[in-house]
């Protein structure tokens, strides 16, 4: 990457994972601060400004969603990338509707955090296989026709395809490969999949959720 | 159904009384009638008699008919406890009506007029008496709840205690051990990790291996522990564990067990199910160098006939094909018989 390096602040309530992932992205971005607390994660973004934050899902007092919101008045672009061992899919579909622009999990290699963090400051979403199964079950099965709202409510065929490859474990590249369209085209596809993830009020999403809290 | 009358003839005594009562006081005052106190003392007294025994009649000889013809078990709950809130109901009411009884009776006859004063000062005492227990008493039941707490704390944090060490100090001390052998230590992670997660999940409610992710999620997890690898298992949909389901379930495992044998060592293999409303796929992809499989020499074979052959022989269909990328994929697909199908009314 040309340019200035992009800067980071991690939060995350632990600290050796702190720890951890600062000496595996010290080389590849330029860590500005981490914070272990939801009030220390607002002071230190609202202070360094970063580029992007990289934002644990559990975290006690409220935990990324609470973040998100509180950081959301004074800097309503600010990226985030959700990063963490959560499963639960409620979890990372919450704080992905609460404006994070992906979701990747803790298990992911240095290198290819820093490709993902790289991603969002540039305003593209990052799905990991997992969160792109998430959503494929939070939007599957049909629901009345009268209740659908063709723009927000239902992936597009070529969406669904995407999120499939993705969840197969295919890079964009990959994926544009097998689908004859372009990196771009892919992205394009993923961005407007998380555009409906956050603004589709589809019962669905809610129903799903209850669901899988009942299940889970 | 007798159950459900006990409160109805408890307050229905109890309002004869008082209609009695009240009727006899009316005619009495309105000087149609000359009733003396003692015939209403033994109209209460007789009351008060009748709702005592009533009770103890049925308390001796409890509800064990009445469940029998509830409806169902709605109804069965919450009878067992209201025989007895009725049992006491009556009874205090009983004895209040024929200690009421009495007392008329006495002062119909003047013999209070010593007795009131007895009564009184028994009265303050007991009330004073009271008084000063209250607090006491108030804070001796505060206690002891917050000391049931307690208790239930420390047993909950000692069967924690009891969890870590069993499982996680054991992994630790075992890692340590083989600090030299990365696979081994990363394994040695990977199932702590899973059983942490089970054990953590245990409080929902997990449900079994009986549907056909949980059961594709421990086939994967056998491979892990069996070849020292990583996989990661991602399921969308699901289905009961019908004949395609296992015969796909199978194959999924061979597909999965062959590339934890070739993959390289980089990343995780990567599974992919999504079971819809007419078919179950699965797509295995491991990073390794990819193969072709018309190439595959004669001793990996296995793969052709556990594969292929499996899904074949179920009705399905198996792919092995190299990606771009790097690395192999096994897509496999089957169709879902009208009978199983979940989305489907059953």
């Amino acid at each position: 990457m040309s340019g200035p390096r992009t800067s980071v602040v991690i939060v995350d309530d632990h600290a050796l994972f702190r720890a951890g992932v600062r000496s595996e992205l010290e080389e590849l971005v330029d860590v500005r601060a981490d914070a272990a607390t939801v009030e220390e994660a607002v002071a230190a973004i609202l202070g360094e400004k970063p580029d992007v934050v990289l934002l644990d899902v559990h975290m006690p007092g409220g935990g990324g969603v609470e973040v998100i919101r509180k950081v959301a008045g004074e800097r309503p672009a600010q990226r985030f990338l959700g990063l963490s061992v959560s499963d639960a899919a409620e979890d990372v579909i919450a704080l992905i509707r609460a404006g994070a622009r992906g979701y990747v999990t803790k298990s992911i290699s240095g290198a290819e955090l820093a490709e993902a963090i790289e991603r969002v400051r540039e305003g593209d979403a990052v799905f990991s296989p997992r969160l792109a199964g998430f959503v494929l079950d939070a939007f599957h099965g049909e629901i009345p026709e009268a209740e659908v709202d063709p723009e927000l409510d239902q992936l597009t065929m070529r969406e669904r395809e995407v999120l499939r490859l993705i969840a197969r474990g295919y890079l964009y590249k990959e994926i544009g490969l097998e689908l004859s369209i372009s990196p771009k085209t892919v992205e394009a596809h993923v961005s407007a999949v998380l555009r409906k993830l956050q603004l589709s009020n589809r019962h669905e999403l809610g129903r799903w959720a209850v669901e899988r809290r009942l299940v889970d | 159904m007798r159950d459900r009358l006990k409160p109805d003839r408890v307050s229905f005594a109890s309002g004869a009384a008082v209609a009695a009562l009240g009727a006899l006081v009316l005619l009495d005052s309105a000087e149609v009638l000359d009733v003396s106190l003692w015939v209403m003392a033994v109209i209460l007294a007789a009351f008060g008699v009748a709702l005592l025994w009533g009770g103890r009649s049925r308390a001796a000889a409890p509800a064990a008919p009445a469940p029998r013809r509830l409806p169902d078990t709605v109804e069965a709950q919450p009878s067992a406890q209201r025989p007895r809130f009725a049992d006491l109901y009556r009874g205090v009411f009983g004895v209040l009506l024929v200690l009421g009884a009495a007392l008329l009776f006495l002062s119909s006859n003047n013999v209070l007029s010593g007795v009131r004063d007895a009564a009184l000062t028994t009265v303050v005492v007991v009330v004073a008496i009271g008084l000063i227990l209250a607090p006491f008493l108030w804070r001796l039941g505060r206690s002891l709840a917050a000391e049931r707490a307690e208790r239930i704390r420390s047993q909950e944090r000692s069967e924690l205690a009891a969890h870590l060490h069993d499982s996680v100090l054991q992994t630790l001390t075992l890692m340590q051990k083989r600090a030299g052998d990365p696979r081994e230590v990363a394994a040695l992670a990977r199932r702590q990790e899973r059983e942490l997660r089970d054990w953590l999940a245990a409080d929902g409610g997990h449900a079994g291996a009986d549907t056909f992710a949980a059961a594709l999620g421990s086939s994967a997890e056998a491979v892990e522990d069996d070849h020292r690898v990583v996989i990661e298992v991602v399921t969308v949909g699901d289905c009961e564990l019908d004949a395609p389901a296992d015969a796909v379930l199978g194959a999924a495992r061979e597909a999965l067990t062959n590339a934890a044998k070739h993959a390289a060592e980089p990343g995780p293999i990567r599974v992919y199910a999504e079971v819809q409303p007419r078919s179950i796929e699965v797509f295995v992809r491991d990073r390794g160098p990819g193969f072709d499989l018309t190439a595959v020499p004669a001793d990996r074979r296995g793969v052709r006939e556990s594969i292929v052959g499996r899904m074949e022989r179920a009705g399905g269909r198996a792919e092995v094909r190299a990606i771009s990328g790097g690395g192999t994929e096994v897509a496999l697909r089957i169709a879902r018989t009208a009978s199983t199908r979940e989305d489907g009314p059953r």
